[in-house]
Order: C-alpha cells, then structure tokens, then sequence
C-alpha cells in the first residue's frame, strides 16, 4: 500500500538538514555563477519549497468533478492561462511554473485533504484554488498550519482575513454596496425583495444589502426568502413577489437553482425588462445554463464582465478563446482566477523570494495594471482594490454594462455598521 | 489456547495480519501525512464493521449509516469548537465566547444544547449514546411494525435526507453547509500536529480492534447465530418464540454505535465535520466499501475500506479529470466478479491453497515425528 518512495525522511528536522545539505553545493557555486539569469535557489527558497534552479511548481485545487465542476473549470482554465502566459515570459524569478492539479470534488473535506497533500508531500509555493466559502473554510486551517499561500478567487462575504490567502475576488461590501445605491438613484427602487440561497454567503450579503437598504438608502425590504442550495421550486416566493410588488427583486440564488428560478419567473409573466431584478450571482457561466432568453433584462452587479471595453480585456479574452475554445465564456471569478498566478508572480519578484513569510507582507501594494478588470492593487487586508459595475443581461448571454464606479473600491471585510 | 476457540484458523490469521499492518507495517512505512488518510479510511472501516454485523449478519440493510457517523462526528466536533472559541480566540466577533459561526448568523448566546459540550466526559457520553438512541427509536419505530427490507432501506435513506437538510437549514446552530471547521485542540492538547497525529493513530487503529473483538464476540454468541437465523429465515426464528424485532433494534443500535465511534475519530483526525458525511451519497458509499470488502467478513469490510478509499485517493491524484470512472468500474468489477467482495475471493482462491499447504506441512512433519518415534523405539502414536 506504499507509496512513499522516500523511506528515511521521516522526521522533519532529518528533512531539513538534507535540504540544508543539498543547498550546500548551491552555495560553493555561489561566487562564481552570475546573477544576470536567475538568483540562486537557496537564497530565494528558505524554507523548502518545491523551487529548483529552473521550476517552481504551484498547485492548482478546485473541483473538476462533482456539482461545483460547472462553475470552477473557468477558473482551473483561467489559472492555466495565466501560467502559460507567464512561462512563455520567461517565468518567475527565471524560473517555469510548473503545476499540480488536484480535483476537490466539490467536497470540502476533500479540499482540506489535498491542499494538505499539496503543502506537506508537494511543497507547492503557492496554490491557486478553492471556489465555495465552505471549500474555502476547509482549506484555511491548512494553509495556516503548513504556512501556504491561498490565491482565492471567488466574491464573498468577508468576515475573514488571512496572512496566507489573497482573496482576488469582492467581498461583500464591494460588490453589494454600489449596486444598491445604483437601483436605488437610476431606478427609483425603494422596496426590495431579498432572496438567496441558504448558506453563509447570501445570508451575509443579504444582511448588508438589509443594512443599506434600510440604514443608508431610506427604503424597505419587503421580504427575504432563502432556498437549500439545489432548490427547484421558487413558485410560492413568485407569488408572494406578486403580491407584494417589489421595486427591486434582489437575488443571491446561486448555481443550479438559477436555470429553475429565472425560468419559473418568466413562466409566472413577471418581465424582466419592467421588473427591475438585481442579482449578485449571476455570470456568463451562469447565463450559459439559464438562457439568454429567460434572464434578458437583469442586472447584475459584478467586477469583471466579458463584454467590457478595454484593450485588456480584449486580448485576455481573445488568449482565453485561442486556448480553451471559442463557445466558452468567461465570468466574474474566472477574470478574478486569472488574476491569481500574476499576482503571486509581482509578489515574488518585489519580495525577491517564494518563502511565504516574505511574500505575505510583500503583497500589500502589487499593482497589476494589466488586469482584464483594468487597473488593480492589493490592500494590506490582503483584499483587491476593485470598481464595481452593473450589466444588464443580453439575449446572446452577455451583459451590456451599463455603470461602473468611477475609482475603485476599498475592500473592508469587517464592515462597521454592516454586521 | 483461548485464541483458537474466539477465532478459527483462517480469522486468526486475519485478525494477525491486519493487526501487524495497521499496527507494524503502515507506520513503518508510511510518512504522517499518508499515515493520517489512513486513519481517516479506518474511520469508515467502524461504519463498514457495523454494517456487517447489521447488514452481512441480521440482513438489515441501512443506507442511513452516514446520520450516526455524522452524529458521532458532529458530537466531537462541538466539543472541539467550544473549546477552539474561547473568549480570548474570538475578540474579533460581535459576541465572542461563541462558535465563529453562530456569530454570523446574530446568534447571541450559546444554545442550551450546545452548554453539555464544554465537558468531555458528558462528550463522550454523546457520542456513544445519542446515535444509539436516535437508532433505536427508529428501529423500534419500524422492526415493531415489521418494516423491513428494502422499505426500511429507503427510510434510512430519507432520514438521511432529512439529516441532512436539518444541518445545512439551521446553519445557526450547526454551521450549515460549511460544517464545522477549524478545531484545534483537545483539552489543551493540539490535535493538528504531526505527534498528535501519530498518536491519535495508534489509538484509533486500538479502539477499532477493540470494536472488532466486540463485533466477533456478538458473532459467535448465541445473540450472533440468532442474527444469521433471522437473516435466512425471519418467519421460522419468530415462530420458534423470539423476539425478531428486538433482535433487529439490537444489530442495527450496534451498527449505529459503531459508526458514530467512527464519525468521532474522523473529527479528531481531520479537525472538521460537515454536512457532506451525512447525506445520502456518503451513506451508500459507506455501504460499497463494505460490499467491497465482503459484507459477511469482519476483516474483509476493514481491508475493504481500505482498499476503496486507496484507490480514491491515488487515482483522482494522477487523474484528476478521470477519476471517479476508474473507481465507477471497479465497483461494477467488484460487484459483477467478486459479489462476495475481498473476503469471498481470499475464501475460494486463497485460503484453500493456505489450508492445504498447512495441512502437508503438518502431516509431514507428522510423519517425521513418528519416524523420528519409531527409531527412538516409542510407539508411533
């Protein structure tokens, strides 16, 4: 049942020193190599990382099987983009990332599982990876423990901050509080209609966007409804949506349960293009299974859409379609996933090390001024500085967008006054 | 020797090889890290020893045995959170003291049923007891109707369901769907480090031959053989004057038992407990490995888990795409080839060949004895 090739190197202080033993030869050489190409491993590497004189190996951990499959291919597909991108430069710190793929299987669980394999067997210097908060939340003792470097890529409700994770995507203020003064100015939304799904992120979002709603805004909220996570059947809510006649229906319904809702609303004779619907968990993936034809006329307020106009996007978006195909689309957090292997290249380069104790502090103030999203910088919370938009949903998929905040955004996870 | 009457030959051998595994050979072997998902398949393997007795020997078939593992874990893993969440670890939160995820949820204070868990003791009283109980309302509830077979197969099934929903729906109180993570320490001592690992290990790998003894004990007494009777024919073991269905109550509360002994472990191990352990797909997963294993056989269910959770592991680390058909049709070889599992084909192709090869060792060495005999002048036997 053995697959430990190694036998001998049992205790970590044995580790250690055959490191130590193996980075001496490096350091004879030191002197006479030049340090025109790359520096030398055992000055950028203290602490063991799977870093050679020509790879560093990163890992890469969503699920690719399972429910959540649908959503995070775009982020494994967008991760590998970067990583080519970035090799064909002539990779990090002249070294070629090389990664290791593994399958989280929509369990959480199971992410803790191998994102423990991926920091203890495979000494990986960073990992791109996780999707859902719960994923998320296995996998943060982990990287705590073993001292990793989570680039996470999903919007989420805050409430965390971590010196080994970099959360690409919003956390909730970013993402909700702009949308809402938006409807509320543009389309005179003063009730709403609040409906997600039942787990920590609509919960948490729904409390803010409450919080606004009520606090900030001067409106109401005529209902808040949550569903399990895989509901089908919205028929009674659509009816109490009916009754009550809501400005603004605003919807944290996510993954499967989208393609029911939308659908049920349509057949209800509730019209989008009249009924002013705000949703937060809509993306193109998302559109890609609901239909164009059922959700034209929504608002969604994101980051990042496909169709914005700006030079970057545009040859990401061409990069994305040349390797992955043309049919594929790219939503929200696929965008935020690319973002991941680029910053953790700027960090490691400013920081002149992979050793995550160095970069963690180092990654406060990486600008990426190439980001499809536009210009980005990383706050000391680890968080992305970040614009919000709102698009409006287009029969063929894609969101027209139709505002954006004119600076960016501070990321705040433990809001004041929200919580 | 005691030994040779509690065990045949061939369990006897069974019952060595696994113990010098688990308890030589892995350890040796294995760094912390693969010793540590070791642990976490033994962990099934007391659900899987529970199904054997419950399904292999009394003919009952739960596919509800991840709502006991998931009791037995959650338990566990509320005593670990308590403690995890002292004041002085949750400053941050609205109301620290409190679980990080009661907290955003505006739960204020902690929940009546969640005071018992800052005490140990009342812990492990919960993990042994509540399952059981929970088992035994149901078993009464359907065994006294005569509910059985697949009918009763599908209860546990919607019990499952219903376990679950219950979870994730009141995530105040349980953590949702997210489950219970980050645990740290018990009683002071910090189960995540690699010596803690090891020794929980070793403790695990001694409750589960604590557990297989039990389990081979209830085989061989009278209770047992009643078991099997029930299973073969239920009508004639009622007309004969037994209870069957407390009989049943009785197989299935151990079976329950067993897995909530096991839901503990993995929440020691592991440091987490979630919703996704006690749903229905985890239920019948747990069944296949003991299907795998061969569902008549002790040892076979535990080498059972072992082996499918291996396979699990190492074939979605070198396919991370492919994986589940590679474990899909091993199932379906297993099933289809071997429907007596590990233990059927060690029965019928191994075993006979061991027999045989003890049998001429000690016959010759029989016939060297009375030659030997024979010389000396003693009479040959």
């Amino acid at each position: 049942m053995s697959d430990e090739k190694k036998p001998g190197l049992h205790s970590p202080l044995r580790r250690k020193l055959l490191m130590g033993m193996a980075a001496l030869p490096a350091m004879s050489l030191l002197p006479r190599t030049s340090f025109a190409q790359a520096p030398a491993t055992s000055a950028i590497n203290t602490t063991g990382l799977a870093v050679t004189d020509t790879e560093v190996t990163v890992g890469i951990l969503h699920s690719v099987t399972g429910t959540m499959a649908i959503s995070e291919t775009g982020s494994v597909q967008a991760e590998k983009l970067a990583i080519d991108q970035i090799n064909a430069m002539g990779g990090v710190l002249g070294r070629k990332i090389k990664f290791i793929q593994e399958d989280g299987a929509s369990d959480w669980p199971t992410f803790a599982e191998k994102a423990k394999k991926l920091l203890v067997n495979d000494k990986v210097a960073a990992i791109m990876g996780c999707w859902t908060s719960a994923s998320r939340k296995a996998v943060l003792p982990v990287m705590e423990q073993y001292n990793g470097m989570l680039y996470y890529p999903t919007f989420y409700e805050g409430l965390e901050q971590s010196k080994n994770v970099i959360y690409t995507g919003q956390e909730a203020t970013q993402q909700i509080l702009a949308g809402l003064d938006w409807v509320s100015k543009t389309k005179n939304g003063k009730s709403f209609y609040l409906i997600g799904s039942d787990y920590i992120w609509p919960r948490t979002s729904m409390k803010i966007a409450r919080k606004h709603i009520e606090g900030k805004l001067g409106g109401k909220v005529s209902g808040e409804e949550y569903f399990p996570l895989g509901h089908t059947q919205f028929n009674s809510v659509i009816n109490k949506i009916k009754l009550t006649k809501p400005d603004v229906i605003y919807a944290a319904v996510v993954g499967g349960s989208n393609v029911a809702f939308y659908k049920q609303l349509k057949a209800a004779g509730i019209d989008l293009s009249k009924q002013t619907m705000l949703t937060i968990s809509v993306t193109e993936d998302e559109i890609d299974g609901i239909g164009g034809e059922n959700i034209a006329g929504a608002y969604a307020c994101m980051k990042y859409f496909q169709s914005l106009d700006n030079p970057n996007n545009k040859e990401f978006v061409a990069a994305f379609k040349k390797m992955w195909g043309e049919k594929t689309v790219i939503g929200d957090v696929t965008q935020a996933a690319y973002l991941g292997p680029w910053l953790w290249k700027m960090t490691v380069e400013k920081a002149g090390s992979f050793d995550i104790d160095k970069i963690a502090p180092a990654s406060a103030g990486i600008e990426f001024t190439k980001a499809p999203e536009g210009y980005v910088k990383v706050h000391p919370n680890h968080h992305l500085w970040s614009k919000a938009r709102v698009g409006q949903a287009q029969l063929d998929g894609q969101f027209k967008v139709v505002y954006e905040t004119p600076e960016l955004i501070e990321p705040d996870p433990f809001p004041k006054g929200y919580q | 020797m005691i030994n040779s009457r509690f065990f045949n030959r061939s369990e006897l051998l069974g019952f060595l090889s696994l113990l010098l595994l688990l308890a030589v050979i892995l350890p040796l072997f294995l760094d912390v890290f693969r010793l540590n998902l070791v642990a976490k398949y033994l962990t099934y393997a007391f659900v899987a020893l529970g199904l054997v007795m419950c399904w292999g020997y009394g003919g009952i078939l739960s596919l509800g045995q991840g709502v006991f593992f998931g009791l037995g874990g959650y338990c566990m893993a509320m005593f670990l959170k308590l403690e995890a969440s002292s004041v002085a670890n949750t400053k941050i939160q609205s109301t620290p003291g409190i679980p990080d995820f009661m907290d955003w949820n505006q739960i204020t204070s902690l929940p009546m049923f969640w005071k018992p868990f800052h005490s140990l003791t009342l812990t492990i009283i919960a993990i042994l007891v509540v399952p059981t109980l929970l088992a035994f309302i149901i078993g009464a509830a359907m065994f006294k109707r005569r509910v059985g077979g697949v009918y009763f197969a599908i209860i546990t099934q919607a019990i499952a369901a219903i376990a679950t929903i219950l979870i994730i729906g009141q995530q105040g109180y349980t953590g949702g769907i997210n489950g219970m993570t980050d645990l740290r320490t018990l009683n002071g001592w910090d189960i995540r480090t690699d010596h803690a690992k090891v020794i929980l290990y070793f403790f695990e790998v001694f409750v589960l031959f604590a557990c297989i003894i039990t389990a081979q004990f209830i085989r061989l007494t009278k209770l047992g053989r009643i078991l099997v009777a029930m299973r073969e024919q239920e009508d004639r073991v009622r007309f004969s004057g037994y209870s069957v269905a407390n009989f049943k109550i009785f197989a299935f509360c151990a079976a329950a038992m067993f897995a909530a002994i096991g839901g503990a472990m993995f929440t020691l191990q592991i440091g987490f407990m979630s919703p996704s352990f006690v749903g229905i797909v985890p239920s019948i997963e747990m069944v296949i490995y003991t299907a795998v294993g061969g569902r008549m056989s002790i040892f076979g269910a535990v080498y059972g888990t072992l082996l499918v959770n291996y396979a699990k592991t190492m074939l979605s680390e070198s396919f991370p795409e492919l994986w589940l058909f590679g474990l899909g049709g091993l199932f379906i070889a297993v099933v289809l080839f071997f429907p007596n599992g590990l233990s059927g084909i060690w029965r019928d192709h191994v075993a006979r060949h061991i027999d045989r090869l003890i049998a001429m060792r000690s016959s010759k060495s029989k016939k060297a004895w009375a030659i030997k005999s024979a010389a000396d002048g003693a009479p040959a036997e």
